[in-house]
């Protein structure tokens, strides 16, 4: 068994930058044959996210709504209702599983299964600090915004396979939507990486990184870096099928759309394939437009704010608190505006967001090859 | 009306009103209840029910263009169906009268007012529904309270429900 | 065993076969959808079955079927007698009780020919008032929830309970009152109602022009509903419409103006009618502005109540309310402006009996639903959402 426990042992919170050694000692850690290091490397992101994206963005959720509505939300399952989530899988866990008798079985089991996997494929690019990342591709944002298409599949299957004209309805204009606005998200994730010059989503984070803070973010790099940043907030809200552009879920027309027939653990597994694609939507905004695990505070003068407050431990803790910021935002939005009709929804994409999305485009395009 | 009491301004409208329909129509409708609750007359000759409506609708004096409530009422004392018709001129003249037109009670039908106020299409059929007489020439005779397949009428004063409706028992 | 009615109208055929079995045959346009907004689902307001037959997202037409909540009240009317039949009307259009009954006992008031005490009819505004906003509170919320935006739904129901707490320290119980009753009212206002209802009134007003701006002004709400389901008024007229859908369709016709009763000529107030600038005449966004605007009208109007009301030193509610209730032969229409429209009594008594020999609900929802069919037609389907919202259906009434 070869193992260097040295590195390993001190452990590095105040080592700045130099993680690497840590994980490069993890890496190396491997019994025998079978590299628990690397395992465990990539296995941090995907237990962080179960723990806390999902079942914590729940709970954020009802108790975001519960009081942006002027009501309490979950109190009585733990202290404040924190245990609300875990009550909630365990009873979910606990349910019968039912298919209806002519619905197609194979579509029906395979969809959520599909989304789940589709909106889970994606934490493996997130750098979630300067070492933690489960593949450094370097097409890493290519990867990210592909593999949001594989959700589209999965919704296929699951509003197809209930064989219920309400089911199809909500998958249809799920499918509409979420192929439509891949458009101007792309267009806009580009204007990032173009201000990067690589799409490989630690590099784009690396190059944020400075001692001035907030000052070397994507989003104030550019005078017209706000544009794209907008564009792919407003169309990541329609990727994830959050309101206002919920139409595909809309309770009140297709009581819950493309998984109105499933229950029991299926449902929650659609469920949390939401907020983990929530969860990743934020995440990518975060580590393109603002700088992923870097601090945002600056180093003035005698306090270096910058490099006390940069850090493995520390990048987690910027690109967890940033993602959870979007979230917050995107739940704001969505117990606030009403919903839009797909063909408004349409007409947003199509005739405001793509157009402003190439003029974005073109704009970023002049700035980096300009303006030195 | 009895002697010294001062006619309330509504019945010396409904009676103009109702001057205006004689002259037209004739022996074709009663003479003209003036009570002080509801003033109404009767439509004698059934089949000029439509005409009549329509007479009322559209004439310049009458402009009754609003059917505040079309209701079926059952007669067992004369073995007849009716239906009552409160009219109104809303917003136009403002005076308001009832229409009352009557029907045998087995195979009785009345000529539709439908095509005349949309609203008579639902409160027809809701007439229909609880008392059976048929409107003839109504766009969509059918139940639309009771269940299409239900048997029976329910308002009429000799109504016996059924039995059982799908093996389900009805009298509790 | 009586003939059942045999229906043949268009694509729909109703006959008996052989083993006495009913068969309900409809032929089906090959390239037509047929959708079943159900009676189970969470934007009919009740249970409410809507057929929708669609060409893609387009809607050729939409017909309700209703009977679902059919209690056979009219049946009920002739076994009862008068007084009993107050909460039978309750029950009706449950969402504005104090209304109902109101109506009622107009239409019996008419043939009973008894005085009301004064302070009586001061009492029946008030209660009526806030019912009204309770009414309207409701239907802006869930209206608010059809079309997507969840928080004003809260906030309406939030305000609502304080009304409810209200009418039910004057009368016992939340929603189904059985307080009006023909000839007074049941008990008397308890001794601090009228600070509590002021203080009510300076809580609310604010709060309304809170909802207005987060709901009402909000462009994407306004996008869904501006344009949608234009009904012109003449065609509002014919179709029987009342309350706020004729008034969002530009009319000017409210009974308690037009049709007075009780102490409402004493009383000054503004009815809403919008004229085209902020929404198009007579759709979706003109009704619900009418609701909007008429809770600001009725708390007006319960200050002045409040401040007219005669004092209660020596007032008996039950002073006119006769011991039992024959009224005279004849029969009789009465009405009142409920929070949905017209709500009318047909009676009919003979004269010697306690029982009334016809008493037909004339109900506003019923009436207002009759033009679904032919207003959905080529709309997309969540304008038709957006559409039976504005008509705001209770199907208590529309059912009776």
């Amino acid at each position: 068994m070869t193992f260097s426990a040295i590195p390993l042992i001190s452990l590095p919170f105040l080592m700045g930058n130099n993680l690497n050694a840590w994980s490069d000692a993890l890496a190396g850690l491997t019994i025998s044959w079978f590299p628990l290091g690397l395992v465990i490397i990539a296995a941090i992101p995907l237990v962080f996210i179960a723990l806390y994206a999902l079942t914590y963005g729940v709970y954020g959720e009802r108790k975001i709504s519960a009081f942006m509505q002027d009501r309490l939300g979950p109190m009585e399952v733990g202290k404040w209702g924190i245990l609300q989530t875990l009550a909630d899988i365990l009873k979910l866990l606990q349910k019968e599983d039912i298919v209806p008798t002519s619905a197609d079985k194979f579509l029906f089991v395979i969809g959520p299964g599909i989304l789940f996997v589709g909106s889970f494929l994606a934490f493996a690019v997130l750098p979630f600090g300067p070492a933690f990342i489960g593949a450094d591709l370097n097409v890493g944002l290519f990867y990210a915004i592909g593999i949001v298409a594989l959700e589209v599949v999965g919704i296929l299957a699951a509003g197809w396979g209930s064989n219920n004209k309400w089911s199809l309805y909500g998958a249809v204009r799920s499918v509409a939507q979420i192929v439509s606005y891949e458009i101007p998200a792309a267009i806009a994730l580009l204007c990032g990486a173009m201000m990067a010059g690589t799409l490989s989503m630690q590099q784009i984070s690396v190059l944020q990184s400075g001692p001035y803070g907030f000052a070397h973010f994507f989003l104030f790099q550019s005078p017209i870096a706000w544009l794209p940043f907008l564009i792919y907030f407003i169309a990541s809200l329609a990727e994830t099928n959050r309101a206002p552009f919920d139409i595909p879920e809309a309770e009140s027309e297709l009581v819950a759309g493309y998984f109105t027939e499933y229950s029991g653990m299926k449902f929650a597994v659609i469920f949390l394939a939401e907020y983990g694609s929530m969860f990743m939507v934020s995440a990518i905004i975060s580590i393109v437009f603002l700088g992923g695990w870097n601090s945002p505070l600056p180093n003035i003068g005698a306090l270096a704010l910058y490099d006390w407050t940069t850090g493995p431990v520390w990048g987690a803790f910027w690109i967890i608190s940033k993602g959870f910021f979007f979230i917050f935002v995107q739940m704001w939005l969505r117990w606030t505006l009403p919903r839009l009709r797909v063909d408004q929804l349409m007409y947003l994409c199509w005739k405001v967001l793509t157009p402003f999305a190439f003029v974005a485009f073109v704009l970023t395009a002049i700035w980096e090859i300009y303006v030195p | 009306m009895e002697e010294g009491r001062v006619v309330p301004q509504s019945l010396q409208q409904a009676a103009a009103a109702y001057e205006v329909v004689r002259e037209a129509f004739g022996g074709a409708i009663s003479d003209f209840d003036a009570n002080e609750f509801m003033p109404f007359f009767e439509v004698l000759e059934t089949e000029k029910w439509p005409d009549i409506a329509l007479f009322m609708r559209d004439h310049p004096k009458l402009k009754f263009n609003y059917l505040a409530c079309l209701s079926g009422v059952d007669y067992p004392a004369e073995e007849k169906l009716g239906i009552v018709c409160n009219l109104e001129s809303l917003g136009v003249l403002g005076h308001r009268i009832a229409v009352k037109v009557k029907c045998a009670r087995n195979g009785g039908s009345i000529p539709t007012a439908a095509y005349v106020w949309h609203t008579a299409n639902w409160h027809e059929r809701e007439a229909f529904d609880m008392f059976g007489m048929q409107f003839t020439g109504h766009p969509d005779p059918r139940r639309i309270l009771c269940p299409e397949d239900w048997e029976g009428f329910p308002l009429r004063k000799d109504y016996a429900v059924q039995e059982s409706y799908h093996g389900i028992k009805v009298p509790y | 065993m009586q003939e059942l009615g045999m229906a043949e109208q268009g694509s729909i055929r109703v006959s008996r076969k052989d083993n006495n079995v009913v068969v309900i045959e409809k032929d089906l346009a090959t390239e037509e959808m047929v959708l079943s907004m159900g009676p189970q689902h969470p934007s009919t307001h009740g249970v409410l079955k809507l057929e929708c037959l669609t060409d893609g997202e387009v809607v050729t037409s939409a017909e309700p079927y209703l009977g679902y909540l059919h209690r056979c009240f009219e049946k009920h009317c002739e076994m009862v007698d008068y007084p009993g039949i107050v909460p039978y009307t309750d029950r009706m259009d449950y969402l504005a009780g104090m209304n109902n009954e109101w109506a009622y006992c107009i239409a019996v008031e008419k043939l009973l020919d008894i005085e009301i005490p004064r302070r009586v009819e001061f009492i029946r505004v008030i209660v009526s008032e806030l019912n009204r906003i309770a009414s309207h509170l409701v239907a802006i919320g869930t209206y608010a929830i059809d079309l997507g935006a969840f928080t004003p739904f809260l906030f309406c129901f939030r305000d609502r309970e304080h009304i409810l707490g209200l009418l039910e320290w004057a009368s016992g119980a939340r929603m189904l009152y059985n307080y009006i009753w023909i000839g007074g009212v049941a008990f008397d206002l308890p001794a601090d109602f009228s600070k509590r209802v002021r203080e009510f009134i300076d809580y609310f007003r604010p709060k309304a022009v809170e909802l207005y701006k987060l709901l009402t002004e909000n462009e994407i709400f306004v996008k869904r509903t501006k344009g949608i389901g234009i009904m012109p008024p003449e065609v509002a007229i014919n179709y029987g419409w009342s309350g706020p859908m004729l008034r969002g369709s530009g009319v000017q016709w409210d009974l308690r103006r037009n049709d007075p009763y009780s102490v409402y000529p004493e009383l000054d107030f503004k009815v809403p009618v919008p004229d085209g600038r902020f929404s198009d005449i007579g759709d979706c966004l003109s009704r619900h502005l009418v609701r909007a605007l008429e809770m600001e009208e009725s708390l007006s109007i319960i200050e002045q109540c409040l401040s007219k009301m005669p004092g209660s030193e020596g007032f008996n509610p039950r002073s006119a309310v006769p011991k039992r209730v024959r009224p005279k032969a004849g029969e009789v229409y009465g009405r009142a402006e409920n929070p949905r429209g017209e709500l009318g009594f047909y009676i009919q008594s003979d004269g010697k009996s306690t029982r009334p020999l016809r008493c037909k609900a004339r109900s506003s929802c019923f009436v207002n639903l009759s033009a679904m069919k032919d207003l959905s037609k080529g709309q997309l389907i969540p304008d038709l959402v957006a559409i039976i919202g504005s008509i705001d259906i209770v199907l208590g009434e529309v059912d009776r």
